[in-house]
């Protein structure tokens, strides 16, 4: 839920990175910690298993400027890929105000992608959120892999609402702050809305 | 759709700090956070010098969220209560309504006493709250209303 405290002049909104497993959320997170100014960000915190498996979320607090004199502060989180931790996903979906799917493009993982996106709709249906209604962005990351399906026929699968879709290769950055632009310019044009 | 934003007023800030302070003192504690469910930092008060008191925030919101999760499990509404002891800074989280209130104290104090001081000024902060929501709800003077995609485009140039 966006957040304005007008004695500090701060607005706080929250953007969740969702997807299936090792879909790139948490390097997605990882890049925009790595290529912003240490004073334009807070900490990265990850909760994640001995073997970097998201556990609970990674968060990372960025703010991004200025508007009409009101700092602009975006919450990072990315939600735990796997499966089974479903009840973790949904908590994380809490008070969100724009969401970023990230779509792994490899051929195998397009059933991974579809069960993701409908545990997407799943879960924010049962925070009383309606995905067709959030500010919502679509990335398809791994394009730099060889088994990878051709970009309209995933967008084609996976698009839901005439969404901007983000082609993103997220270890080397590339569609990374295109997809975090999208999402942030929608969320803020949302405020304008009141 | 998204929630309606909450609008927090200078005035309701300084409120709400001033009866921070107050459980501060009265309970001998370091820091006292007023913190929203989703992880929100409200207000702050004390000596939070070099503390990360956004990460703190989204991990105590991260905590209750996941402990509310077994109480519901278990067949509970919710844990009111959160509290973890270390050697020597301890927290304590109590669940009021959507807000939870976090604080961190070490020898100087003890559970016991930040316990009964954080339910005495519990019903404050909750009607101070509800307040500041029903004020958020009705507010149509927001600052955003009038922003032009050229505010938004600058914070990416």
């Amino acid at each position: 839920m966006t957040f304005i405290n007008y004695a500090s002049r701060e607005i706080n909104c929250k953007i969740v990175y969702y997807g299936p497993g090792l879909c790139g959320k948490t390097t997605n997170l990882q890049y925009i910690f790595d290529s912003t100014a240490p004073q334009s960000r807070g900490k990265l915190i990850s909760l994640a298993t001995e073997t970097d498996r998201t556990l609970f979320f990674d968060f990372m607090p960025l703010e991004l400027g200025t508007v009409r004199g009101f700092k602009t502060r975006f919450h990072l989180y990315t939600v735990p890929g796997q499966v089974f931790y479903d009840a973790s996903r949904k908590l994380i979906l809490k008070g969100v105000d724009g969401v970023v799917f990230v779509a792994d493009s490899q051929e195998e993982r397009m059933d991974a992608n579809i069960e993701s996106l409908y545990n997407l709709e799943e879960n924010l249906r049962a925070q009383g959120y309606d995905l067709m209604k959030m500010p919502y962005v679509l990335q398809l990351n791994k394009r730099d892999l060889p088994n990878i399906i051709h970009t309209e026929d995933l967008a084609a699968e996976l698009q839901r609402k005439g969404e901007p879709v983000v082609e993103a290769v997220a270890s080397s950055g590339a569609g990374v702050f295109d997809t975090l632009k999208a999402v942030a310019k929608q969320v803020l044009t949302e405020l304008r809305k009141g | 759709m998204p929630d309606t934003p909450i609008l927090l007023r200078e005035q309701q800030y300084h409120e709400i700090k001033a009866v921070l302070a107050r459980l501060r003192m009265d309970s001998s504690a370091k820091v006292v956070f007023l913190v929203d469910k989703d992880g929100q930092e409200i207000a702050s008060q004390g000596e939070v010098g070099s503390l990360d008191t956004t990460s703190l925030a989204s991990l105590a919101a991260g905590n209750v969220a996941a402990t509310g999760g077994m109480a519901q499990l278990i067949g509970e509404k919710e844990f009111p209560t959160l509290s973890h002891e270390g050697e020597r800074e301890s927290i304590h989280i109590c669940v009021i309504g959507r807000l939870l209130l976090m604080i961190v104290f070490d020898e100087r104090s003890s559970l016991g006493l930040v316990k009964l001081r954080s339910r005495q000024i519990s019903n404050q902060l909750a009607t101070m709250f509800k307040a500041v929501t029903e004020a958020s709800n009705e507010d149509l003077d927001s600052p955003f209303a009038g922003i032009t995609d050229e505010d938004i485009d600058s914070l990416f140039s």
